[in-house]
C-alpha cells in the first residue's frame, strides 16, 4: 500500500510502486483533469506539482511522490479562482482545452516565482507545454493578466 | 677546431654555470605552479605524487575524450541551454540553467528528469543529482581546448572549488556515472568508466599538467 496526499486529501493505493503517478491519480483515484498525452515527458499535458513543482506525471513513478504533497488541477483553488483560472476564463485561451490542465499548472509555478514575468520568463517557463490549436498568444497575454490581478490581489 | 676546443676548459664553467642557474630557475617556478594547480585549495607539500608531464599530459588526452563527449559536454555548455543528443543540438523546450543550475520555474530539471532512466528510447535520461552547472561557477566544457580544459579543471576556483583529493573522487559521483548509463539511443563515451577512472586518476597522480596548444 501506498499512502499518496492529494489535493491535501489522503489516499492509500494498492497499485504497483513503478506505476506511473498519472496513471494512479486519474485511473485509482479518478482525478481526470490531468491530462496524458505522449507518456514520454514531452508535452506537458500531464503535470502537477509534487512538493510545489511541476513534474510531468506520465515518467513519475507513484513511489516519488510518497510522503510529497501532489495538487493537480482540480486542487490548484477551491473554487476554481486561482487568478491564472479566472484570466484564462476571462482571455477565453482554451481552444479544445486538451492541453491546459498542464499549461495553468505549469503557469502556476512561474506566478509563484515570479509575479511579475516577461514574455521571455513565460516563454522559460512554458515552452515545454504544447498546444495543439497553438494558443500561445492567448496563454502569454493571461498569464500576464493573471500576474496583474494577482499583484492586485483580485 | 683544435685551438677552439681548447678553450673550452676556461669559458666552460661560466657558461655553464649562467644557463644551469636560468633551467633550474625556470623548472622550479613551473614545479611550483603545477603543485598548486594539482592540490587546488590543498596543501600542496602533502602530495606524494610522482610526477611525469608527459604520462600526465597523455592520460589527459583521453580524458579529455571522454569530457568532449555529448554525454559529458552536453551538460557542460558554452551558453545557458543544455545540449542534447549525439548531435549536441540546444535542448529542446527553451530550457534553462537557472541560477543554481537546476533550471528555471516551471521547466526545473528534475521536472522531467527522474532518479533513474525512463525505459524506451530517446526518454529522459534519469539521476537524482541531474542539473547542469550553477550559474556563478559554469564550468564549461563546449569549445575548450584540451589545453584550456586541464587548465580550468585544476583551478580551485573555476572546478567547483574541488581539492585534489575531491577531483580524484569526482570521478565516482553518480552523475558522472551517469554518462554510462544514459538509456536507451545515446552513445556511450569512447572510454570506459573504468578507463577513465584510471586515466582521470593517473593525470592527476602524475602532476595534473595541461597539454600544450
Amino acid at each position: 500500500m501506498i499512502t499518496l496526499n492529494v489535493n491535501q486529501k489522503s489516499y492509500k493505493v494498492d497499485v504497483d510502486p513503478n506505476m506511473p503517478l498519472l496513471w494512479v491519480i486519474r485511473d485509482v483515484i479518478g482525478l481526470t483533469g490531468t491530462k496524458y498525452g505522449c507518456g514520454v515527458a514531452q508535452c506537458g499535458a500531464c503535470v502537477v506539482h509534487l512538493d510545489g513543482e511541476a513534474v510531468r506525471s506520465c515518467v513519475t513513478k507513484v513511489s516519488r511522490a510518497e510522503g510529497k504533497k501532489i495538487v493537480t488541477i482540480e486542487g490548484l483553488s477551491q473554487h476554481n479562482d486561482h487568478p491564472l483560472q479566472r484570466a484564462w476564463q476571462e482571455i477565453d485561451v482554451p481552444q479544445c482545452g486538451y492541453c491546459h490542465s498542464g499549461q495553468l499548472m505549469s503557469a502556476a509555478v512561474l506566478l509563484r516565482e515570479n509575479p511579475n514575468p516577461t514574455d521571455k520568463d513565460i516563454d522559460a517557463a512554458m515552452a515545454g507545454n504544447i498546444c495543439r490549436c497553438g494558443t500561445y498568444l492567448r496563454i502569454r497575454k493571461a498569464i500576464h493578466l493573471a500576474a496583474e490581478m494577482q499583484r492586485k490581489g483580485k | 677546431m683544435k685551438q677552439h676546443s681548447a678553450m673550452k676548459p676556461t669559458n666552460f664553467p661560466l657558461k655553464t654555470i649562467t644557463v644551469m642557474a636560468i633551467i633550474l630557475s625556470v623548472i622550479g617556478i613551473m614545479t611550483t605552479a603545477f603543485k598548486a594547480r594539482v592540490s587546488p585549495g590543498g596543501n600542496p607539500e602533502s602530495s606524494k605524487m610522482k610526477r611525469d608531464s608527459l604520462a600526465s599530459v597523455q592520460a589527459f588526452m583521453d580524458v579529455y575524450k571522454v569530457l568532449m563527449s555529448p554525454r559529458c559536454m552536453n551538460c557542460h555548455p558554452a551558453g545557458e541551454a543544455p545540449l542534447q543528443g549525439d548531435d549536441s543540438h540546444i535542448h529542446i523546450m527553451n530550457v534553462q540553467r537557472g541560477k543554481d543550475g537546476t533550471g528555471l520555474y516551471s521547466a526545473k530539471c528534475s521536472n522531467c528528469h527522474q532518479p533513474t532512466n525512463v525505459p524506451g528510447e530517446h526518454t529522459p535520461p534519469g539521476n537524482p543529482k541531474w542539473q547542469l552547472p550553477p550559474g556563478d561557477m559554469k564550468m564549461v566544457f563546449q569549445g575548450k581546448t584540451a589545453r584550456q580544459l586541464a587548465m580550468q579543471i585544476m583551478d580551485y576556483n573555476q572546478n567547483g572549488h574541488k581539492n585534489k583529493e575531491q577531483l580524484l573522487e569526482h570521478a565516482h559521483d553518480t552523475l558522472v556515472k551517469a554518462a554510462w548509463n544514459m538509456g536507451e539511443g545515446r552513445t556511450p563515451p569512447p572510454l570506459t568508466h573504468e578507463e577513465f577512472v584510471a586515466a582521470w586518476n593517473k593525470w592527476i597522480e602524475t602532476g595534473g599538467y595541461a597539454p600544450a596548444e
